[in-house]
């Protein structure tokens, strides 16, 4: 597909990336040439110098025969006006970053009168991201399918943990409820586990299943699942706003310290029942003496990662339950995994995954094409949903007579509502939807291909 | 520097060169010659081994950056000439290495300069061979490589090999995908040559001559299979050879202009208007001032168009011996030598393109020597010109005129006037062929001692990959590994 990317920032270079792997024709605009030469020397893609809201640039990138315009600049006015000129020169679809909470209210007959397609707010996204953290406190990272039925989350098995040393086959006597592991990250190796797979302490699993499932294995497998009630945050910025406002709502007691005094009027005006605290969050007495070591949770929010990264091993070493740690450079995962911090959330990378998968979506008009993509374990185990059609190969078929390709499971069925954990004598059905897991290294683009 | 990944694609480019010997064995085997047949099949089959040999060599890092692309493109051009020497040497047809050698670097490079006295002596698959390199080298190897396939996928890396093969001041994808633009170029150039052929097919000339001479116009080379070059064929033909050479030193970039269907961009392009305002001049300078020799207007006309064309395109060939012409016309050729044809396109020379920038940057300058405050921009089609294209005009123009320098120096122990030495430096760097004096377009550089040989070697590939490749050679810093 053709697609024109306004903004060569943080968004628009994931972007670029992300979708210039998948190999879709892009063009990049941007005011810098500096930014912009970089980015041509490192992608396969065109870039185009200029105001990507007027309307000659957008001719000079070839916006008119353009399938779908993503406008990322730094400036949600200018995001609106760059899609309104587009829609002129005869894009098919537009997509534009609007995210100041103050346009909020009128976002749904902004889309209308501007013929958006669709808006993405990576502080609103990334907020409502933690929120789910917050709510399921045992699960790392969690992620959901098929219209919210079916979940994914990531768990730690620790040594007391009744899991360890478990074969797989074994895993619904032990776990008592309807769930599949589908990836296991093992000393920095992934693997898609077959029956004959043991667990051991310190492997990160990846279980899906439908939620009440889940929630009964977190439950039954005596993890901690206290219910977060007290939360600080460091750092007043927009996602601090929008998850303030979300926890509130939720009955949740919400401290925010921010360094700022006019940000910190401001958020005290818009967020009255929260208790707004100016101060600098990087300092431990200040830490100490608003009651760190006492919060169910510590969510660190600044705009530099490294602060927000000391900020977190801090609030472990005091021992709070839940620490949440927003990171822009995912590049060095590893690395702050290495260092305790486990729950990470990339604004960026959380609307780059929702752009990819609308994008995924345009494209594949056939009926068992993605219908959605999550990348867990650091972007290396795929998440697949697809539709079955009537052209499925192997309808019918128990899953015990079908080879599949390896490293690849078919971890769940959802036949119109109902989750089916699937075992060897399960069928695929046409109207089923699928989700397929499998290592990142390789593109399936319909179901078929997933059959030896 | 990362030697793997250059030695992988060497070994690539070795590979292809085998595949494109092979039509020259199927035309020598077609015209019976066995012994030349023998000599390309056997070059062939050792030009693949080293290449199958070099492409085991599978680069785990696959970072490369613009010196990897500069360094690359310098190398794969040496050893890819020094294998389609083979050819010649193995056959003995060309019994010196260093006149292989010679001849087959004109050819890549698209010079057209050539050892051979009677070139008609050489076997039908040798002289196919010899036109076929200037088709290959006339829009480049590298940018072939990448139409069949990406060396990376989704990553921009390849626009480094684009960079250094492709001539002209800014080098620019026509579309966000490396390898469909180089499809792109590579479609445009096989459908003009194509069309060529059957122009010249259609007056009558015989099918081996007129697909050489296509190879010999596309490329803007200039090899030709007669010793008279272009002086014996019809004048229809020589007319749609005059037309061609001009076209195809036309940047690419209009043509595909033309094939969205978006002419209006193309008389906006200034380089254009000034390549064919000069093509224009030339020719009616030149016509004026040889009137005397072709006694009436309309033949002095065709012959001034066909050398001007033939020379500022950098092509070569040759319809009358235009040493024989009177001084400001070969003065004016001698000019035309240094300017050369568009960027983007496939001839040689400084190009149009760059002659314009320093135009105006030296307007500029003047005007900032005469009012010190005021701030002046240059433009090109309308958009400001970054600085950093600037510098590496002014940088391209130091680089030349010191190579021109040196190879003057050098050239000039052969004892030659010094006119046949500044024309054959400047006919050899601008990749034209034919100079002036004793490198005239009737005559040949078998005369040369072979320390000038290698000399004139050197500047015609650095002429076609545009000095900065072989500066980037030069440079111990590049071959330091980090």
């Amino acid at each position: 597909m053709e697609i024109v990317i306004i903004g060569d920032g943080k968004v628009g270079l994931t972007l670029t990336a992300q979708l210039s792997k998948e190999g879709h024709n892009i063009v990049i605009i941007d005011r810098d040439p500096q930014v912009l030469r970089e980015t041509v020397e490192q992608f396969d893609v065109l870039g185009v110098c200029g105001n990507g809201a007027s309307l000659s640039v957008q001719r000079e990138a070839g916006v008119g025969n353009a399938d779908l315009l993503i406008a990322a600049t730094s400036s949600d006015e200018v995001n609106m006006i760059c899609c309104v000129s587009a829609r002129k020169l005869g894009v098919r679809r537009t997509i534009a970053r609007v995210r100041n909470p103050e346009y909020a209210e009128q976002l749904v007959f902004l889309k209308e009168e501007l013929g958006l397609s669709m808006t993405i707010n990576p502080e609103k996204a990334a907020a409502m991201e933690i929120l789910n953290l917050l709510r399921f406190p045992a699960a790392l990272k969690r992620d959901t399918f098929a219209k919210g039925r079916v979940e994914i989350i990531e768990l730690k098995l620790k040594e007391d943990n009744p899991l360890c040393g478990k074969y797989l086959s074994e895993l619904a006597k032990v776990a008592k409820a309807q769930v599949l592991i589908c990836a296991v990250e093992r000393d920095e190796q992934v693997y898609i586990p077959t029956g004959a797979f043991q667990l051991q302490e310190e492997d990160e699993i990846y279980v899906t299943g439908a939620a009440r499932n889940l929630a009964a294995l977190v439950n039954h497998l005596d993890i901690e699942s206290r219910k977060i009630k007290n939360v600080m945050m460091i750092g007043g910025g927009r996602i601090a706003f929008y998850l303030a406002a979300a926890l509130l709502q939720d009955g949740c007691a919400v401290k925010i310290i921010e360094i700022d005094p006019d940000r910190c009027e401001h958020l005290a005006s818009i967020l009255p029942h929260a208790h707004i605290i100016n101060a600098d969050g990087s300092q431990p007495n200040i830490l100490l003496s608003e009651g760190l070591a006492d919060a169910d949770a510590l969510i660190s929010l600044t705009d530099i990662d490294e602060e927000n990264m000391v900020l977190s091993m801090y609030a472990n070493h005091l021992g709070v339950s839940k620490v949440i740690t927003k990171i822009n450079r995912v590049e060095y995962d590893e690395v702050f995994r290495n260092m305790g911090i486990n729950s990470i959330v990339s604004p960026k990378n959380l609307v780059c995954n929702d752009i990819v998968r609308y994008v995924r979506a345009m494209q594949n008009t056939s009926e068992d094409a993605v219908i959605a993509l999550h990348r867990i374990v650091n972007n290396r185990v795929e998440a697949l949903e697809f539709l079955v059609s009537e052209d499925t190969d192997y309808l019918g078929i128990p899953l015990r007579d079908i080879q599949l390709k390896p490293d690849i499971l078919i971890a769940c069925i959802n036949r119109s509502g109902v989750i089916i954990i699937p075992n060897g004598s399960s069928y695929l059905q046409k109207g089923d939807s699928v989700i397929v897991v499998t290592t990142a290294d390789r593109m399936y683009s319909n179901l078929n291909s997933i059959f030896a | 520097m990362n030697y793997k990944m250059i030695a992988n694609l060497i070994g690539r480019i070795l590979v292809l060169e085998a595949a494109f010997l092979l039509p020259a064995a199927g035309i020598s085997l077609y015209y019976q010659e066995t012994k030349s047949c023998q000599a390309i099949v056997i070059s062939a089959v050792v030009t693949a081994l080293f290449g199958v040999a070099l492409m085991f060599i599978k680069a785990k890092n696959k970072n490369f950056y613009a010196r990897e692309g500069y360094i690359s493109a310098a190398l794969v051009w040496i050893v890819m000439s020094l294998f389609g020497a083979l050819p010649f040497f193995l056959s003995a047809e060309i019994p010196s290495y260093i006149d292989c050698v010679f001849e087959t670097i004109s050819g890549f490079t698209t010079t057209g300069a050539s050892i051979l006295s009677n070139v008609e002596t050489l076997s039908k698959g040798l002289l196919y061979w010899r036109s076929f390199t200037h088709w290959v080298g006339g829009m480049g190897v590298l940018v072939f490589v990448l139409a069949l396939q990406p060396m990376s996928r989704g990553s921009g890396q390849d626009v480094h090999l684009l960079r250094a093969e492709s001539p002209g001041p800014v080098v620019e994808k026509l579309t966000p995908k490396m390898h469909q633009s180089a499809k792109i170029l590579y479609g445009i150039y096989i459908g003009m040559t194509l069309l060529q052929i059957l122009l010249l097919l259609l007056g009558k000339m015989p099918v081996f001559d007129a697909v050489t001479t296509a190879f010999g116009t596309a490329g803007t080379g200039g090899f030709g299979v007669r010793v008279d070059s272009m002086a014996s064929y019809s004048h229809y033909i020589q007319t749609v050879v005059t037309i061609f050479m001009a076209l195809f030193g036309v940047n690419f970039i209009i043509y595909y202009y033309i094939l969205l269907g978006k002419p209006s961009q193309i008389f906006r392009n200034e380089e254009l208007r000034l390549y064919l305002f000069i093509l224009l001049a030339a020719t009616l300078l030149i016509s004026f001032n040889t009137i005397s020799f072709y006694h009436s207007f309309p033949e002095a006309l065709h012959h001034s168009a066909f050398q001007v064309s033939s020379i500022m395109t950098t092509t070569g060939f040759a319809t009358v011996d235009f040493n024989l012409w009177p001084q400001f016309s070969k003065c004016i050729l001698l000019l035309l030598m240094i300017v050369g044809a568009s960027a983007g396109s496939t001839g040689g020379g400084i190009k149009v393109a760059r002659l314009l920038l320093l135009g105006k940057y030296a307007r500029c300058e003047r005007k900032r020597i005469v009012s010190p405050r005021e701030i002046s921009l240059v433009r090109m089609d309308g958009k400001v010109v970054d600085d950093d294209i600037m510098r590496e005009v002014n940088l391209y123009m130091t680089s030349y005129f010191a190579v021109i320098a040196a190879s003057f120096l050098l050239i000039s122990l052969d004892n030659f006037d010094i006119e046949t030495t500044i024309s054959s430096v400047l006919a050899c760097l601008n990749n034209i062929g034919p100079g002036l004096g004793l490198a005239g377009p009737m005559s040949c550089y078998e005369g040369f001692s072979n320390f000038s040989k290698l000399v004139l070697c050197i500047n015609m590939l650095v002429g076609r990959l545009e000095i900065f490749p072989f500066l980037t050679l030069l440079a111990p810093s590049a071959w330091e590994r980090k």
